[in-house]
């Protein structure tokens, strides 16, 4: 089954081939019926004319290069605004001579999930190791520096979209292992455990993200003694993982409610006892069910990360809005947000097709 | 990254640990010189000629350069300013719960603030006001002209309700275009949505300067609300409020005694007018007053020169906004600026 949905693209031959099955295709799929020629017409005709009347904005007059508004033509794009300030829109306030440091640090982060998604390279046990437990600990040593040689960055200069994709797979792969244990202990027959569980997810699901990231900026310098500094970056983390957690929580309860009893009966009548019933029946089947329910919340995720400038942080959105508040810059509202725009959408539509495949795989996997 | 995350909370409570000399017990400055850095609350970056970010990534803007002068009056050091960025919301329960010494973010000073909130405005650094921004070709020399006008505006602010009450007083009709942004209003009067657009007279000259063509748009000289911005502080420490209040007194008095960024180390040491001496430290003991150096005020108008210059760098004719001074004048120019007497 699997052969027959992966051999076509890969193994397709000459382009001749290939130019008399779109025909067809285009045939039966654009062109059956009257009404599908019309439609199919008239759908080309407005894409055609949406593009003659952005491109000349888009592209053809646009601006590419330029310090200021002053040098871009006034009727047209001024993506100089957005090359200009590229560096600050991806590394924030991260001093240019380190911004290696952040470089390196999603390389290899970039590698090591490259070895583990990809079915052809060998040696998954020996990223996945490095990804959990010597990873977090060098990308922080190399972020924040202060230890051999490295110069100190405090974290109030991290920002930009390097941020983003830090707060997103920081609050992801953290909340993880704890929405785990939550959608057990949810289901567990300990009444203290149950209804502990059940209050966290309930309080912390019930409240919004912005509320939480609020009571960090305003009630919890009462909460300290006066003079207390809190690092906005760690408060950020933490209150996203709070949040998340409850979220992905319910993503595992409902796939642990999909596995038939069966299975843990089963366990337990060959000798499983809980924890070994959890480790290699139960959660395995049920991570593999759950896999859109956790792309879809990740992507939320990643666009909530924009509430962070309520602790002062610029992530990508709010970098750029401050960016195209800047007196030399002022007026270039659209430009700022069609970028800001491209990335997430990027971001979220890559993670998108990633869990699609992951999907196609898994399938496979169980009818193989 | 869980790793990071438990490192980076470690970090913060360590960091809530060791510094823990008091904001709230009063004592502002002693908690500034022990921290070593003064905290301002600006913007996110996102208001025009106030608090922006340059191409660098540094802070600039009247604001900024404000808080950076009280570092210099308090510290000695315009660099020792740590720029807290605030969203409005945040701002005053921020400065209240001690997270930040000042509040520079564009405030407007009024009853109901100054009186409920426990904090205090140390004097206003900008008058803004209402007004309205037309095409050049409608050929409206005031707001009075504009009978039966559409008149974009934002939706919910007291910029309508003002907008509302100027026309009801003046016995005039007129028809409002709601918008939810500076810059969709902005978008709205660009595109002959409205025949005006009418906001604070700052938020309408950066609008001006967005447009394709500013030189086509103009600001009427009518100004119909009261919006004095100024630097907000904790009510619990005089002391710090007269520090923040003379800091920009001194600004205001280098413009009338013609101290400058460039002369202002010049004149410390040659000028012979008594009060100049006096600021400048060259006589009396007028540091010790407040608390700070004797050379105090000379390193405040080193920092962000006197009022004119610092104006004309960040709102007039030289940055990309050109709004005129108006009300932000010295008295003897026919403003409102005036600063009590060194003495």
């Amino acid at each position: 089954m699997s052969t027959i949905a992966n051999s076509n693209p890969t193994d397709g031959g000459p382009s001749r081939y290939h130019a008399r099955s779109l025909v067809i295709w285009a045939r039966t799929n654009l062109f059956a019926r009257p009404i599908d020629v019309i439609l199919t017409s008239g759908i080309a005709l407005a894409a055609v004319a949406l593009i003659w009347a952005v491109l000349p904005w888009a592209i053809l007059d646009a601006t590419w290069q330029g310090s200021s508004r002053a040098d871009c033509r006034p009727d047209a794009a001024c993506w100089a605004f957005i090359i200009n300030r590229s560096g600050q829109f991806i590394y924030g306030f991260y001093p240019a001579t380190e911004r290696w440091r952040v470089d390196l640090v999603f390389l290899a982060f970039a590698a090591a999930l490259l070895v583990l998604l990809n079915r052809r390279l060998a040696g998954k046990q020996v990223a996945a190791a490095f990804l959990i437990l010597v990873f977090p600990f060098l990308s922080f040593v190399l972020l924040h520096g202060g230890i051999g040689g490295l110069p100190r960055v405090t974290t109030e200069k991290w920002g930009g979209l390097s941020l983003t994709i830090l707060l997103g797979v920081a609050g992801i792969v953290v909340s993880f292992p704890i929405a785990i244990v939550l959608a057990l202990g949810r289901q567990s027959e300990m009444p203290v455990l149950r209804w502990a569980s059940v209050g966290y997810i309930e309080i912390c699901r019930g409240l919004p993200l912005i509320a939480v990231l609020f009571m960090a900026r305003i009630l919890l310098p009462y909460a300290f003694p006066p003079g207390t500094e809190f690092d906005p970056l760690a408060l950020a983390v933490v209150g996203i993982i709070l949040f998340e957690s409850a979220y992905l929580a319910e993503v595992f309860r409902g796939g642990l409610q999909a596995i038939p009893k069966g299975q843990a009966e089963a366990a337990s009548a060959i000798g499983f006892g809980y924890w070994r019933t959890a480790i290699y029946i139960t959660l395995p089947q049920m991570l593999r069910m759950v896999v859109p329910g956790i792309v879809n919340n990740a992507i939320a995720l990643l666009k909530n990360t924009t509430l962070v400038v309520i602790l002062g942080l610029f992530e990508v959105l709010n970098i750029v809005a401050a960016g195209a508040a800047d007196p030399d810059w002022l007026g270039l509202h659209a430009e700022g947000y069609i970028f800001v725009g491209l990335v997430f959408w990027t971001l979220c539509f890559g993670m998108s097709r990633y869990s699609q495949r992951l999907e196609r795989d898994m399938r496979s996997a169980e009818r193989a | 990254m869980k790793k990071l995350t438990i490192v980076l909370a470690a970090l913060a409570f360590a960091g809530a640990a060791t510094n823990t000399a008091g904001a709230a017990d009063g004592d502002t400055v002693k908690a500034i010189k022990a921290r070593g850095e003064l905290l301002c609350g600006v913007s996110t970056g996102v208001s025009t000629g106030m608090s922006t970010l340059d191409n660098q990534g540094n802070w600039k803007g009247m604001e900024v350069e404000f808080c950076r002068g009280l570092a210099a009056a308090v510290l000695g050091d315009p660099s020792k300013v740590k720029f807290v960025p605030l969203e409005f919301r945040v701002a005053f329960t921020t400065l209240q719960s001690g997270a930040a010494d000042i509040l520079a973010r564009t405030a407007t000073w009024s009853y109901s603030r100054d009186t409920s909130l426990n904090l205090d405005w140390a004097g206003v650094y900008m008058y803004d006001g209402q007004g309205f921004m037309v095409a050049k070709k409608l050929g409206a020399k005031s707001g009075k002209e504009l009978n039966g006008a559409s008149i974009c505006v934002s939706a919910g602010t007291t910029s309508e309700l003002n907008l509302a009450d100027y026309f009801r007083a003046n016995n005039l009709k007129f028809t409002a275009i709601t918008g939810s942004t500076r810059e969709q209003n902005q978008q709205n009067l660009e595109a002959g949505r409205c025949d005006a657009y009418s906001n604070e007279r700052g938020g309408l000259a950066a609008s001006r300067t967005a447009m394709k063509n500013p030189d086509d748009w103009v600001i009427l000289p009518d100004v119909f609300s009261k919006e004095p911005l100024g630097p907000t502080v904790r009510q619990d420490d005089a002391r710090f409020r007269d520090i923040v209040a003379w800091t920009l007194n001194i600004i205001v008095a280098a413009e009338e005694f013609g101290i400058t960024r460039a002369n202002v180390s010049e004149l410390t040491k040659t000028s012979t007018n008594p009060e100049v001496q006096r600021m400048l430290g060259k006589s009396g003991e007028f540091g010790k007053m407040l608390g700070l150096e004797q050379d105090w005020a000379a390193k405040v108008i080193a920092t962000t020169g006197n009022y004119a210059e610092l104006y004309d760098r960040n709102l007039g004719n030289g940055s990309p906004i050109k709004l005129e001074r108006g009300l932000n004048s010295l008295w003897s120019n026919g403003g409102l600026l005036y600063s009590p007497p060194f003495r």
